[in-house]
């Protein structure tokens, strides 16, 4: 056996005869108070506690191990594969096995934990030994399908294959499938699908009453209704925009560029906030009105239009970004061909520059769409009596009415629709390329655009460009006034109650925001680069090596990014509340919930990297007798570089002002920011609220800033003013659809 | 670091799938260590899968592929003692030339220096000495090409493989680089194959030829082999220019053939063929064109002829087609229409079985 395997499974002894198997609450190395009785006991080791007869249903994972480890020394690679992919295969059964069949009292299976020898018993959630052990022989079967001649027999690329196949599995589609399980069976578990459609075809979900007569309209239409409108405008909005600066001689493309940063470093639920201030009953503009014009204060920006507004406000800029691609994307040189062909400008447009741009129109609207749909922070704040599924979820969850089975249904039907448009971007434009530059003498010029477009695209732009002007000024001074709208006295105080730091007795961060702050940063630093790691991985072997099954993996990793953050936050606390994995409340959840909400990013990154690799490169390295790993480390990571630094600082970004996915996984001991920042919107302290927001916005814009100053220097070279917008924009044309 | 030296190369019965494409179809040959093969063929005829295979690059859907007399069929290639020159060089563009050339050896964990000094032994034999430190965008693309050549010898490879090295080069440089390219490995005594689609360079360079077509092997030779005695329509026609022409073979004896090419009688080796149709490969420089006509030569008229330096090409019609004709030598040019004589010449008329 290769030293690797070796290797593997000294880390499997490990796990299973040394580590403690189960989560031990109070972990930690500053008290040792949790270790009470090792090797037996709460933080006892598998192989203890297995032969003690605490928890017999372990010692089959154990003899899995001895079994692999008995052929240590055999030179016979056919033999070894054979005992290794054999134990390796039946050792992790038997964890499964075990860790399904025996959780809590009287749940699980119980035919199974009778048949490994633990009727009646209970367990906790698995910790690191249980993880240790599990990883250990994932890696003996990729070892043993490795010496077989599977990949070429490369044990680094076998792998990779089963750790990523086994995350994606553990923590996307196990959870989904709690959803749908949950949905579908009742809390004493019975089956009931009469339970299901009942909830399913409820008239508070699908009902017509804003049609037909006077009340509320189903969430599902709602948030349809609302997707499309977004969709539509964005598109609409992002198309004038390009045009306008790519056809027109219109100054400002720079400023363009630098906006579009903006919604990438505005947690979602900020734009609706300064609407709020501006617009609401107490708002600063209602003020000016009514003091002024005597316009009635009224509630209007609560409902639809509001929820509207704030999310055109906030995904504009990412149709503007897909669109301006597609329109430099058209060469001149067509609609010139065009022009000498006797083509007035409009007939041009009409019949050349209209039907290029089409099915790039296609995928900004999907974008905007889904994006709509995903949105939790705005129709949080903005909504009223105006509900959506995503908020409707959340109330299920968290609200008076706590009731997991429609949670689960709705979460189902948002999953269904963002699914739904990503299958038709994936059908319909998947394979249609728009670019028709090709890069060989394409010396034309772009054909100005015809007279009435142009007008009709400045219309649109300049209300939408002022607007956002006004917004990021409010939410820039608001958090310096005592009461935007009401009293605009300069004061401190918002800032003092957030981040008030008492230097008397050595430094104490008093502030109610610090523990929040911290809290985040943290989580986001630590989750970024495993993010940028599995993604990258994930992209190597998708685009780099062939494999049985690697369709399959493609299509998962694909269905993944389409999980909107609410349904993946509901199915986090769905299925890591009870053991096998139990660590809601902690952390960790935060970490992983991150780490797989971001993947998306991090795959599409280095798919968007490795694609300007040429694969000769990996060749030749690989004749001069570099290993996979080799490669990958020496060749593939270096020149990957752009790719990595905009996959960590997209997806530490994205952690910071991410709401929905992890505002039912926050607790009182790990709050994040937007989860906190959300709390003080609804309790009406909206000075901090703004306060804490315009203080993160700062905060990120001046980290992406340092980043790229680090990182990014010698790279881009004189490019640098640009670099800024151009490598943290470019996930989000190709990951604005997760 | 033992010195491996030359090894043969050996395909048994090898042929190469991807689902219902067969890229490779059941092909055998030899290469003998030491000498320069080329694989030659138009696109698409398997040459570069079948290069592909001896490096490791792609595993074989069947049969055997033997190293130096050893089993390798199922390594990777990094497990085989093969480098390549790739068609795009494939230089690291993050590393100097130095650490492009110190790759091999560095992977391999031999020491930093020792690494260094092999890099830079090979640097020197290829003329790229005082160029170590710079990045291959700073190079032109003849020094690029050497820098792939370096990197690919420094490990001292059994066999040194190259994927149409000389594709990215202009005109004049291909002439001088593959001169330097058999000159290395005769010098080296490397075993190399060497896949081209080019029949000029291929002609130049090779020990031998193995010509590809559709995914098979069409003919395998020395290179004058191939040009004087095409197995097949389709080596006559990629090894040079050919006339193809149906004939009829009236009898054999003595190894000699009576040919009836059109009204013309002639006679040609018979090449084991028999009596019946069959097809003879004409190059254009072995139709002469006179103003007098005999029983071996063909009336005909001229249709074009254009002025090329150093020859003419000058395109007859006749009875049995239109002929390609070359004229080497400073002669004056044809006019359109005039009627001429064509006869055949000694040698470059070939009898090739009938398609």
């Amino acid at each position: 056996m290769a030293p690797a395997t070796r290797l593997v499974l000294l880390i499997g002894w490990i796990g299973y005869a040394l580590m403690p198997w189960y989560l031990v609450e109070g972990m930690g190395l500053t008290d040792l108070g949790w270790l009470a009785g090792y090797p037996f006991g709460k933080a006892g080791s598998a192989l203890a506690l297995a032969l003690s007869g605490q928890a017999p249903w372990l010692l089959p994972v154990g003899i899995a191990l001895a079994v692999a480890t008995a052929f240590m020394g055999s030179a016979d690679r056919g033999r070894a594969a054979k005992v290794l992919i054999g134990a390796g295969l039946l050792g992790m059964l038997l964890f499964f096995a075990q860790a399904f069949a025996i959780v809590l009292k009287d749940q699980g299976i119980p035919w199974l934990a009778a048949l490994l020898g633990g009727a009646g018993a209970a367990q906790r959630g698995m910790g690191g030994g249980g993880f240790l052990t599990l990883l250990a022989l994932l890696l003996l079967l990729c070892h043993g399908l490795a010496y077989r001649g599977i990949c070429r027999g490369d044990l680094f690329t076998t792998s990779s294959i089963g750790i990523v196949i086994l995350l994606i599995g553990l923590f996307i589609f196990f959870p989904v499938w709690i959803i749908l399980k949950s949905a579908l069976i009742e809390a004493d578990g019975t089956f009931a699908p009469a339970a299901f459609l009942a909830r399913f075809l409820d008239a508070s979900i699908w009902g017509l009453g804003c049609v037909t007569s006077n009340t509320n309209c189903g969430v599902a239409w709602n948030t349809l209704v609302l997707a499309v409108l977004c969709g539509v405008i964005t598109t609409l909005l992002g198309l004038a925009c390009a045009l306008l600066i790519l056809r027109t001689g219109m100054p400002g493309k720079r400023i363009m560029r630098a906006l579009t940063v903006l919604p990438i470093i505005t947690p979602p639920f900020v734009i609706g906030l300064a609407l709020i201030l501006l617009f609401g009953r107490a708002g600063a503009a209602s003020t000016l009105l009514y003091e002024w014009f005597g316009v009635p204060r009224s509630r209007w920006l609560y409902g639809l239009p509001g929820v509207l507004l704030a999310q055109v406000l906030a995904f504009a800029p990412i149709a503007f970004l897909v669109l301006i691609g597609v329109v430099q994307g058209i060469s001149p040189s067509l609609e010139e061909a065009s022009q000498t062909l006797g083509a007035k400008r409009w007939q041009t447009f009409r019949t050349v520059t209209w039907p290029l741009l089409r099915p790039g129109i296609a995928n900004a609207f999907l974008l905007g769409f889904v994006e709509s749909m995903a949105d939790f922070g705005n129709p949080l704040v903005l909504g009223g009596n105006f509900e959506v599924l995503s908020t409707k979820i959340f109330f299920a969850v968290v609200g008076a009415s706590y009731n997991q089975g429609q949670a689960a249904v709705l979460a189902i039907i948002l999953l269904a629709f963002t699914l739904g448009a990503f299958w038709v971007q994936q059908r319909w434009l998947g394979d249609k390329s728009y670019t028709t530059v090709t890069g060989k003498g394409d010396a034309g010029l772009p054909t100005p655009l015809p007279r009435r477009v142009s007008w009709l695209a400045t219309a649109a732009i300049v209300p939408w460009v002022a607007l956002t002007v006004v917004i990021y000024v409010v939410i820039l001074i608001g958090g310096f006034v005592r009461n935007m709208g009401r009293d605009f006295t300069p004061t401190l105080e918002h800032y003092r109650t957030g981040f008030a730091i008492d230097f008397s007795n050595g430094i104490f961060f008093e502030g109610s925001a610090w523990s929040s702050f911290f809290t985040t940063v943290k989580v986001a630093a630590i989750s970024a680069p495993l993010t940028a790691l599995i993604g990258l991985l994930t992209a190597y072997l998708l685009t780099r090596q062939r494999f049985r099954g690697r369709g399959a993996l493609e299509f998962a990793t694909m269905l993944s990014f389409a999980i909107p953050g609410t349904v993946l936050g509901v199915a986090y606390i769905l299925a890591f509340n009870v053991p096998p994995i139990e660590i809601t409340g902690t952390g960790l959840i935060l970490i992983i919930a991150f780490v797989f909400r971001n993947m998306p990013v991090g795959v599409r990154s280095g798919i968007a990297g490795l694609s300007q690799i040429d694969k000769s490169l990996d060749e030749a390295s690989t004749t001069l007798r570099a290993r996979s790993f080799t490669t990958l480390w020496r060749v593939v990571l270096p020149l990957l570089k752009p790719a990595l630094v905009s996959a960590l600082v997209y997806s530490f970004v994205r952690s910071m002002t991410a709401v929905s996915a992890v505002i039912f996984l926050v607790s009182a001991e790990y709050n994040l920011s937007t989860a906190y920042i959300v709390g003080r919107v609804e309790a009406g302290e909206f000075g901090l609220a703004i306060a804490y927001s315009s203080a993160l916005i700062l905060f990120m814009a001046f980290g992406i800033a340092l980043i790229q100053f680090l990182v990014g220097e010698r790279k881009l070279g004189r490019r640098k003013i640009v670099a800024l917008s151009s490598s943290v924009s470019n996930p989000i044309t190709q990951g604005a659809a997760s | 670091m033992t010195k491996a030296g030359p090894a043969s190369v050996e395909f048994r019965n090898v042929s190469m799938r991807y689902g219902a494409v067969t890229a490779v179809d059941n092909v055998n040959f030899t290469i003998e260590a030491g000498k320069l093969v080329t694989l030659l063929g138009p696109s698409g005829c398997g040459k570069t899968t079948t290069l592909r295979m001896i490096a490791g690059l792609e595993i074989a859907s069947e049969g055997q592929i033997l190293i130096g007399g050893k089993d390798v069929t199922k390594l990777s290639a990094a497990d085989r003692d093969v480098s390549m020159v790739f068609q795009s060089y494939a230089l690291f563009p993050h590393m100097s030339v130095l650490e492009n050339a110190a790759y091999g050896p560095t992977v391999k964990g031999l020491g930093k220096e020792q690494a260094k000094q092999m890099a830079l032994e090979k640097l020197a034999l290829v003329g790229l000495k005082g160029f170590e430190n710079r990045y291959p965008s700073e190079l032109s693309g003849g020094q690029q090409q050497r820098v792939a050549v370096a990197r690919a010898l420094v490990l001292e490879p059994q066999v040194l493989l190259f994927d149409e090295p000389l594709s990215n080069l202009d005109a004049k440089l291909r002439r001088r680089v593959r001169e330097e390219i058999r000159e290395l490995q005769q010098d080296l005594n490397l075993t190399v194959a060497y896949v081209t689609h080019d029949q000029e360079e291929a002609l130049a360079v090779s020990d031998r030829i193995i010509v590809m077509s559709n995914s098979r092997i069409a003919q395998e030779g020395a290179p004058r082999e191939l040009y004087e005695q095409p197995a097949n329509a389709f080596v006559a026609d990629f090894i040079g220019d050919a006339n193809l022409v149906g004939v009829t073979v009236k009898s054999v004896a003595g190894g000699r053939a009576e040919v009836a090419i059109g009204s013309a009688m002639i006679s040609l080796p018979a090449r084991d063929l028999g009596p019946g149709p069959a097809k003879v490969a004409i190059r254009p420089e072995a139709l002469l064109l006179s103003g007098t006509a005999g029983p071996a030569s063909l009336p005909g008229k001229i249709s074009k002829c254009a002025y090329l330096g150093n020859h003419l090409d000058v395109m007859v019609e006749t009875e049995i087609g239109e002929l390609f004709v070359v004229q080497y030598g400073a002669r004056t040019m044809l006019e359109p229409g005039a009627p001429v004589a064509v006869s055949f010449a000694e040698s470059g008329v070939t009898l090739i079985p009938p398609a």
